[in-house]
């Protein structure tokens, strides 16, 4: 019980989050109307996404260090987490635009960085399927995973602050945190981010042990 | 000094290779020259916008198969007794230097054929050749690494592919753009942003090469 507070702790955030991003009054702006509330359901899933791909990034570069099989299992089912948290990111952010800037794929450079960098760890996915020896697989993926993640962040992070974005805070637009964020938001939002960056930590918790118990009744 | 020995030494082999057979030098000029002239029959007018990506998409793709060569033409074999005579340090950065010279005088005669069949005005030549001399550069520096990783598995063609395009589409991005800015003749302060993005990439993909390939290289 005593290690499992956190688990606790995502659930009741979850939880709380999607009953209060519903109730709990937002400021009345333009064009945004009550979709404003998608934020609540939308960023998180890009936080939660990031940290993923980072976690994986340091078992990546654990691995080589130590050769140990745990640390690849752990960098392979943070990608694959991460992946899915980036396709529920894409499409709450796609319903979002829809109604915000009446397109559900606006030619936004944040937009196309997502998914680039989506099928870059996809292409990652595909590369650990194309080699069967266990030690080989884990170190050329492993090798891909730190050659991708800096290429992951010049996409996301430093792309659309160069070029104009209709995502706020590129492209010289004002962050969400400027004005649009008032203390009611804060409120859901700041809970919502922790409590789906702790759901995909134990999502990946999950799947690392179910992973590791397989390889176990595999190795005879 | 030693690695500096060793570099030299693996670049004069690969040219000195490359000079004996000739074979993958001309076989990629002829295909990007065969492209160009595809996409000019195909085309016969285009418009400025157009001129300049197409021309990005031609080297990308003439790129992607001359590098991609690297290390696949070279067995097992050779590559243990590089193993046992050079550092895996040398080996990369020798590669990336041989493949930076490929990829330099390749991008020359294409620019200059594809400016002799596609007539366009260019508004800042000089400019636009360092855009085309940077991007070479920055191909040949992230498909050297790639194509070490795709070497390694085992299906290398259409893996090469899938994993170094995410990779190169940032660059292409600020490559095209950058280039852009070149030949509608704007003032070159303009440009600076790019070039300084561009130094910065280059600069992450051949530190993150140095110190991945050892790992990649012994099996």
């Amino acid at each position: 019980m005593k290690e499992n507070w956190w688990k606790i702790l995502a659930s009741v955030l979850v939880l709380y989050s999607l009953a209060g991003g519903l109730l709990i009054e937002v400021p009345a702006l333009p064009i945004l109307h009550e979709s404003i509330r998608n934020l609540y359901y939308h960023v998180p899933m890009w936080f939660a996404m990031i940290l993923l791909y980072l976690i994986s990034v340091i078992y990546s570069i654990k691995y080589l260090a130590s050769g140990k099989t745990n640390h690849d299992l752990i960098a392979v089912e943070c990608v694959n987490t991460g992946v899915i948290f980036c396709f529920l990111g894409l499409a709450s952010g796609m319903l979002w635009a829809n109604i915000t800037w009446g397109d559900f794929w606006p030619n936004d450079p944040k937009l196309n960085g997502s998914a680039i960098s989506t099928l870059m760890y996809l292409a990652y996915l595909v590369l650990r399927n194309s080699v069967d020896e266990e030690q080989k697989r884990a170190k050329i993926s492993a090798v891909y995973n730190i050659f991708a993640f800096p290429v992951m962040i010049v996409l996301l992070f430093i792309l659309p602050r160069m070029t104009d974005s209709l995502h706020p805070g590129n492209g010289g637009n004002p962050g969400f945190g400027g004005y649009d964020l008032d203390n009611n938001m804060k409120l859901v939002f700041y809970p919502a981010v922790i409590g789906w960056i702790l759901m995909g930590t134990w999502i990946m918790n999950i799947r690392y042990r179910l992973r590791k118990l397989e390889n176990i009744e595999n190795s005879i | 000094m030693q690695l500096f020995k060793q570099i030299k030494f693996l670049v004069e082999k690969e040219v000195i290779l490359e000079w004996r057979s000739k074979y993958a030098f001309n076989g990629i000029l002829l295909y990007v020259v065969s492209t160009i002239f595809v996409c000019f029959l195909s085309f016969k007018q285009i418009n400025p916008i157009t001129w300049n990506a197409l021309f990005w998409i031609i080297m990308l793709f003439a790129s992607v198969n001359a590098i991609a060569k690297s290390f696949l033409q070279e067995n097992k074999n050779r590559q243990l007794y590089y193993y046992t005579i050079a550092s895996a340090k040398a080996v990369i950065l020798s590669k990336i230097i041989y493949n930076i010279m490929l990829m330099l005088l390749l991008s020359i005669i294409a620019i200059g054929f594809y400016m002799l069949v596609f007539k366009n005005p260019i508004g800042d030549p000089w400019f636009y050749l360092l855009a085309v001399l940077i991007g070479s550069i920055s191909f040949a520096s992230v498909f050297t690494m790639i194509s070490g990783i795709a070497s390694k598995a085992n299906n290398s063609g259409a893996l090469m592919a899938i994993l170094s395009f995410p990779v190169i589409i940032p660059l292409l991005i600020v490559l095209i753009k950058f280039s852009k800015n070149a030949m509608d003749g704007l003032d070159r302060s303009v440009s600076l942003n790019e070039i300084g993005v561009l130094a910065a990439i280059n600069l992450i993909v051949i530190t993150v090469s140095l110190l991945l390939f050892p790992y990649l290289w012994k099996d």
